[in-house]
């Protein structure tokens, strides 16, 4: 059974597009990245995902079950991290905290507390005292003092600081060892190459790449960076070229023996081959379904 | 009834406030009453010869020398508006401002049915209408002590009824609306008691306009009818619960289905 299975899932507001016939599926258990620029979908998948928002057509399963008609089971089973984290003013952090876990009739004193001490909140402030780091916080004990099967994370890291990145993706790690799916939805491309196994790339409404981290990684493009001097003017395949300080690095695609004749042909003082990271795979995936 | 709960904790200032203010100026306004009934013979005469203004506030059929006369005129507008005011404001408001606020995301996002969600903020509601009522009524029946007055018991019930009922309409029609707002909802809720209440004031001044008694709800809390029939007007009122009922169930035929932003 999947952790969220999408089948032709589509959502338009109007005539405005949202997300376009996604077929998302999520294993029990993996950590899996949604990646894409502001507006490609993702808030849409997600939203749709929690029953915020009806899909148009199309269908969707979370933990196996359908997320119209058994929308208050599902989320009793899942935690969700919003990208902005709003909650009613006046209220203190341990009344949100309250009521939250009550909404989901469960005392979850326990594990906020633990949490709390991780990620030093206080909970005797007011939300309305509190930075936007620290309402993340407060958001971020919501989603997890449930101890849920599943956590939609929504570009969780922003407003907080470097340190307390690294505690909660400690956190997320040790849920995701005691079997918890996470679904990571964000833009900063590291950090779904560090916690994630799995990813998808969502543009304009459709998906259009997904697979692990490493076959994401292992396209035909390699970055190329050379120290010297060699004519590059009759070499296809070449993209996001950069020349400076007598040196010149380039993502390449085209053929390698082409590559190595070319190189072999100029005067080289240094050589570099490597993969590219996720970021360039990214924009690789990005500019490849543009010339489709 | 969580969500009841915290609705009625969010809420608890702004209660406070509405139900301190009508409050406070319906027990000055009894206060007063003693001072005016010396006066009174002087000055009932005046308010009944007004024409259409003394009709619009029904000064033309009630005795200002009576302590149900007084009060029906001068508490009904302060009751009658304050109230109107109330009602409108907390049920506007209600499913609107999670949208608003960005709340939205925050509590949808929790195993509690939207239907269920619905139905607690409406008992949220009705159960501040009814306190402030409450309150309000009992703050009347003891300034009436004070002064030492005959209390009407038959027609102060009455009257406190009507307005009660209008408040449960207008409550009714505004939880409507606010299922269909994502902010701003406050002007409609005020304009809506306020438009209720001057279609009230012009059906009494033109027979021509005398259909919309059937619209609005301040129709069947007219002090003048009320205390000449000693009854309601079950006509009115039953079409003014239909218009709340169905404020309500636009209510959940919309939110139930909304897609929240």
């Amino acid at each position: 059974m999947e952790a969220i299975k999408t089948n032709e899932l589509t959502k338009y507001y109007g005539k405005a597009r949202g997300i376009v016939s996604l077929n998302l599926s999520v294993e029990q258990g993996e950590s899996f990245g949604f990646i894409g620029p502001n507006g490609a979908g993702k808030s849409t998948t997600i939203r749709t995902l929690l029953g915020l928002i009806s899909p148009t057509s199309g269908s969707a399963q979370i933990l196996g079950k359908d997320i119209i008609k058994e929308k208050k089971a599902i989320l009793q089973d899942i935690g969700y991290l919003p990208s902005e984290a709003l909650f009613y003013p006046g209220m203190k952090v341990k009344d949100i905290l309250t009521l939250s876990a009550h909404m989901r009739k469960m005392d979850c004193t326990k594990e906020a507390r633990k949490l709390c001490e991780r990620l030093q909140l206080d909970t005797s402030r007011k939300i309305n005292e509190l930075s936007f780091g620290n309402r993340k916080k407060v958001a971020i004990v919501c989603a997890l003092q449930s101890t849920p099967k599943l956590l939609i994370l929504d570009e969780p890291t922003g407003g907080l600081d470097p340190l307390m990145q690294r505690e909660f993706f400690d956190i997320i790690r040790e849920r995701n060892h005691k079997g918890t799916t996470i679904f990571l939805s964000s833009h900063v491309l590291s950090e779904i190459q560090r916690n994630c196994t799995r990813a998808a790339i969502i543009r304009e409404g459709k998906m259009i790449a997904c697979n692990s981290i490493d076959a994401l990684a292992k396209t035909n493009a390699k970055r190329v960076t050379i120290h010297g001097n060699v004519p590059l003017s009759k070499l296809d395949g070449i993209r996001d070229r950069v020349d400076g300080g007598g040196s010149v690095s380039f993502l390449y695609s085209g053929d390698m023996d082409l590559l190595l004749q070319t190189l072999s042909a100029g005067h080289i003082t240094d050589l570099s081959v490597s993969e590219p990271d996720l970021e360039e795979i990214f924009l690789h995936y990005y500019e490849k379904n543009i010339q489709n | 009834m969580i969500i009841v709960k915290h609705e009625l904790k969010q809420s608890k200032i702004s209660f406070l406030i509405w139900t301190a203010s009508i409050g406070f100026l319906l027990a000055i306004c009894v206060f007063l009453f003693p001072e005016m009934k010396g006066e009174i013979e002087d000055i009932s005469g005046a308010f009944a010869s007004m024409g259409s203004f003394s009709a619009a506030f029904g000064m033309d059929k009630l005795n200002f020398g009576t302590l149900i006369g007084f009060y029906t005129i001068e508490c009904g507008n302060i009751l009658g508006l304050g109230g109107a005011f109330y009602a409108s404001l907390c049920a506007v408001n209600i499913l609107a401002k999670e949208e608003r606020d960005k709340t939205a995301e925050f509590l949808l996002t929790h195993p509690v049915d939207r239907v269920c969600v619905i139905t607690e903020k409406l008992i949220a509601v009705l159960i501040q209408i009814t306190a402030m009522n409450l309150i309000i009524y009992a703050v009347s029946i003891s300034s009436m002590t004070a002064i030492g007055e005959k209390i009407p018991w038959k027609e102060l019930h009455l009257i406190h009824l009507a307005y009660y009922l209008l408040q449960i309409e207008l409550a009714g029609i505004c939880f409507g609306i606010s299922a269909f707002m994502r902010k701003g909802s406050v002007g409609i809720g005020l304009g809506i008691a306020a438009i209720m209440y001057f279609l009230n004031l012009i059906a009494n001044i033109t027979k021509a306009a005398k259909f919309l008694k059937y619209v609005t709800p301040f129709g069947y809390c007219e002090g003048d009818n009320i205390v000449t029939n000693g009854s309601l007007d079950g006509t009115l009122v039953s079409i003014g619960m239909a218009i709340g009922i169905a404020g309500i169930i636009f209510a959940y035929l919309k939110y139930s289905r909304k897609d929240i932003q």
